[in-house]
């Protein structure tokens, strides 16, 4: 009983001596953001006296609920995102009194679709693509109707590609990269019909659903977050692809080779010139009402932006990070250091 | 056995003809089912051991680190200080000292990518192993002196993977290969012990994470769910057993107990997230939260398990104490609880071990994040050693691998530490 009540003691003092202050710098939000923040923190904490932050995955869509939940050191001070914060999660962190955000663009990041080294190097466009993996496809007849994705290999597609069963493992709906994915390729690949294009105009949401969705009759694997997951597959099965970040394939080159996409190989040059079309930028954004409360924060955004971290030959290129280019940074951190709010 | 009993015997006892009769089919089956046991005691046993062995043979490399020595010249101007203060030697460009004092090394590499390409071969840390050199021993300052340093995780993995470096692999070319030859055939490089895989946080660097972070989360974790779950589960069981009337409540708590222990764990988590974190104001990610979410799942499997063997305790104990004069209190404490310790323990340690292995509530409440620093109280953020494995088992750099298996041993071990010290405490109070 006496542990009881110690533990209960003890619990109110905690909680009481936390309500005073917070040291550490809290960053939540996108699992692609977090392997380049992390990088950041750890050195931000070894070269200066502050605490390292503590960096958390929650994904983008959960870090941008817990940012914008309020100002206050309950709350967390950074959100890192795979995409850009959404004008409905603006509007809500305006409501829940998070005024002043600033948004960092931190370089892009690539989508690759490779296969083993030990099946033959593919070259498709995001049209092909598109018809490979959307669940509803324009007929073969050329008329402009709908049906259900009757392709099964990828030579009924185009003949020159290879004689084999159609096999994608790739992200499941919950993960930024399956957004960024449905939007660049498959849409990017939908646009190419010029009468679904039209429909836009009309119907927004029709041409979303059509565009963006994957099909469900076991040819798109959902192969789970774990992208060393889908790697180890794809080197056990030749014959299939896979969907995940650049870095993953950066990382397991002996191993995978990246198919080449309109004709651009997804290499390090080709994704920060931009040539190479599946490449998303990414973000995180600020409480600037945080910036003097929390300590650190500015120099820690001082470390993010530097050359030596986000330059063209900083660290976090190491780590796969695709760089803006010299002009853009000295744009990002000059917005940056003078906190100049978002506005969307 | 008819030809003993006689034929007079059968005639009068057709049962023991029927028994004799289906005594050699009884004994086949009785065989059949020791065999079928002993074969699945033995596929068990085989499957733990392939595992083990196999997580084993993966997590060997962790365990080992290749370091270089190299020749560093702590000259001022290349540590862009003047004077040799404590703050100037804080704040000095080491960076540059390390780059120059590498390029002196090897003078043959000329061209700006070929030098890149050469610092990349040691570790990113390395700056800050010749910034502890020199701030441990100050007076190098100006020297020149040698100092070992890790390598980068690719070339540290290349070294383990071949024989005799020269030839390039897919993370380090030739010209790399070649770098590295020229510092091992000058024997500059050694295979040391990885301690700081047991003496650092995590990192981003695989040459430098390390599960001292993670495990001392676990162990402050652990402590936290014992400390609360054991006195509250067996204070709740000794009062449902013993003290409590039997009516329609009663019942009630113990139906909703049983199903607690079948709620899935995640539900704790979002329970903790909404009560503690938003409406307790305690901080996120702290092992304090973690503990008491994990108390949570682990109190109805105490209780249960206490309950059990409370029961199990013989009334007559219970009545040779109340009839010698004690009271309700006394009996319970002095008699039923001691008696019924090694069960309750048995079921503490079953209940803590779940809680070991569980990441699923702890993502709710933040604890699945990067954290350097490692945590010295309940209330620091921390991570645990499941959360650790799923961090690194996710990481693309390939020297990872190893060290998720090596991270897994450091689980099962803490396990064991865990099961053996309860063991030997059951072991003491049965004497």
């Amino acid at each position: 009983m006496k542990k009881i009540l110690l533990a209960i003691s003890l619990l109110s003092t905690v909680s009481g001596a936390f309500a005073a202050g917070r040291e550490t710098i809290n960053v939540v939000g996108s699992s692609t953001v977090y392997p380049f923040s992390t990088v950041v923190a750890e050195r931000f904490g070894k070269s200066t006296n502050f605490k390292t932050p503590k960096i958390e995955s929650t994904g983008t869509g959960g870090g941008m609920k817990l940012f914008c939940a309020g100002v206050g050191i309950d709350t967390p001070d950074m959100s890192n995102a795979s995409r850009r914060m959404k004008k409905s999660e603006f509007e809500k962190c305006q409501k829940n009194g998070v005024t002043g955000i600033t948004e960092v663009l931190v370089g892009y990041d690539g989508i690759v679709i490779a296969n083993s080294k030990d099946s033959k190097q593919m070259t498709v466009t995001r049209k092909e693509l598109f018809l490979a993996l959307a669940k509803d496809v324009p007929a073969k007849d050329g008329s402009e109707t709908l049906v259900a994705n009757p392709y099964k290999t990828w030579n009924e597609i185009n003949p020159s590609l290879p004689a084999t069963k159609i096999e994608v493992l790739g992200p499941p709906p919950t993960s930024g990269t399956r957004d960024a994915f449905a939007e660049l390729v498959l849409e990017g690949g939908c646009k190419k019909f010029a009468w679904i294009k039209a429909i836009k105009k009309q119907d927004k949401s029709k041409y979303k659903s059509i565009c963006h969705g994957v099909r469900e009759d076991h040819v798109y694997i959902e192969a789970g977050e774990n992208d060393n997951l889908i790697v180890q597959k794809l080197s056990a099965n030749p014959n299939a692809f896979g969907v995940f970040g650049f870095s993953f394939l950066d990382q397991n080159s002996d191993k995978l080779q990246g198919s080449k996409v309109d004709g651009v190989e997804p290499t390090f040059e080709g994704i920060a010139d931009g040539r190479y079309p599946v490449s998303r930028p990414l973000y995180f954004y600020v409480k600037n009402a945080h910036v003097g409360k929390v300590p650190g924060m500015l120099e820690f955004l001082k470390e993010f932006t530097s050359e030596e971290a986000m330059g063209e030959e900083g660290y976090l290129t190491d780590k796969g990070l695709i760089p803006l280019g010299e002009e853009k940074l000295e744009a990002v951190r000059k917005s940056v250091l003078s906190l100049t709010a978002l506005e969307l | 056995m008819t030809n003993q009993t006689g034929p007079q015997m059968n005639k009068k006892n057709p049962i023991t003809d029927i028994v004799a009769a289906s005594l050699g089919k009884r004994h086949r089956k009785e065989l059949r089912f020791k065999l079928l046991g002993r074969l699945a005691v033995a596929l068990g046993f085989l499957l733990v051991l392939v595992l083990i062995a196999d997580i084993t043979f993966k997590a060997l490399p962790a365990f080992h680190q290749h370091w270089v020595k190299l020749e560093i010249s702590y000259q001022q101007d290349w540590l862009s200080i003047e004077g040799s203060n404590r703050e100037l030697l804080d704040g000095a460009n080491y960076r540059k000292a390390l780059k120059r004092s590498l390029y002196q090394m090897f003078p043959q590499v000329k061209a700006r990518k070929d030098k890149r390409k050469l610092f990349k071969i040691i570790s990113s840390n390395a700056e800050f192993t010749i910034k502890d050199y020199l701030l441990a021993s100050p007076n190098y300052l100006g020297q020149k002196t040698a100092v070992w340093v890790r390598f980068d995780d690719d070339v540290d993995t290349y070294l383990k993977d071949v024989e005799t470096p020269g030839e390039a692999n897919a993370r380090v070319d030739q010209k790399s290969a070649q770098w590295v030859k020229a510092l091992a055939d000058k024997e500059l490089i050694e295979k040391r012990f990885n301690v700081s895989f047991f003496t650092n946080g995590d990192s981003r660097e695989p040459e430098l994470a390390g599960v001292k972070g993670a495990l001392t989360g676990t162990i402050l974790t652990m402590l936290v769910t014992l400390a609360l779950s054991f006195p509250l589960g067996v204070a709740a069981a000794l009062y449902l057993e013993e003290f409590a009337p039997r009516n329609r409540w009663t019942d009630i708590i113990e139906v909703n107990i049983n199903n607690l222990a079948a709620v899935p764990s995640i539900i704790f988590g979002l329970l903790g997230l909404a009560v503690i974190i938003n409406m307790f104001g305690l901080p996120r990610s702290a092992p304090l939260v973690g503990g008491i979410v994990l108390t949570l799942m682990t109190l109805p499997t105490i209780i249960i398990a206490s309950r059990a063997s409370i029961k199990a305790v013989p009334p007559s104990i219970r009545e040779a104490a109340m009839g010698i004069g004690a009271s309700k209190m006394q009996t319970t404490f002095s008699h039923v609880l001691p008696m019924a310790m090694p069960g309750i323990m048995t079921g503490t340690i079953i209940g803590l071990a779940q809680a070991l292995g569980e990441t699923a509530p702890l993502l709710m409440i933040g604890m699945v994040a990067f954290i350097v620093d490692v945590p010295t109280s309940i209330s620091d953020a921390s991570t645990v050693l499941p959360v650790q494995i799923f961090l690194w088992a996710d990481s693309p750099e390939r020297a990872f691998l190893a060290k998720t298996s090596a991270a897994i041993l450091v689980l099962l071990g803490f396990l064991l530490v865990m099961n053996t010290t309860a063991a030997l405490l059951r072991k003491k109070f049965e004497k």
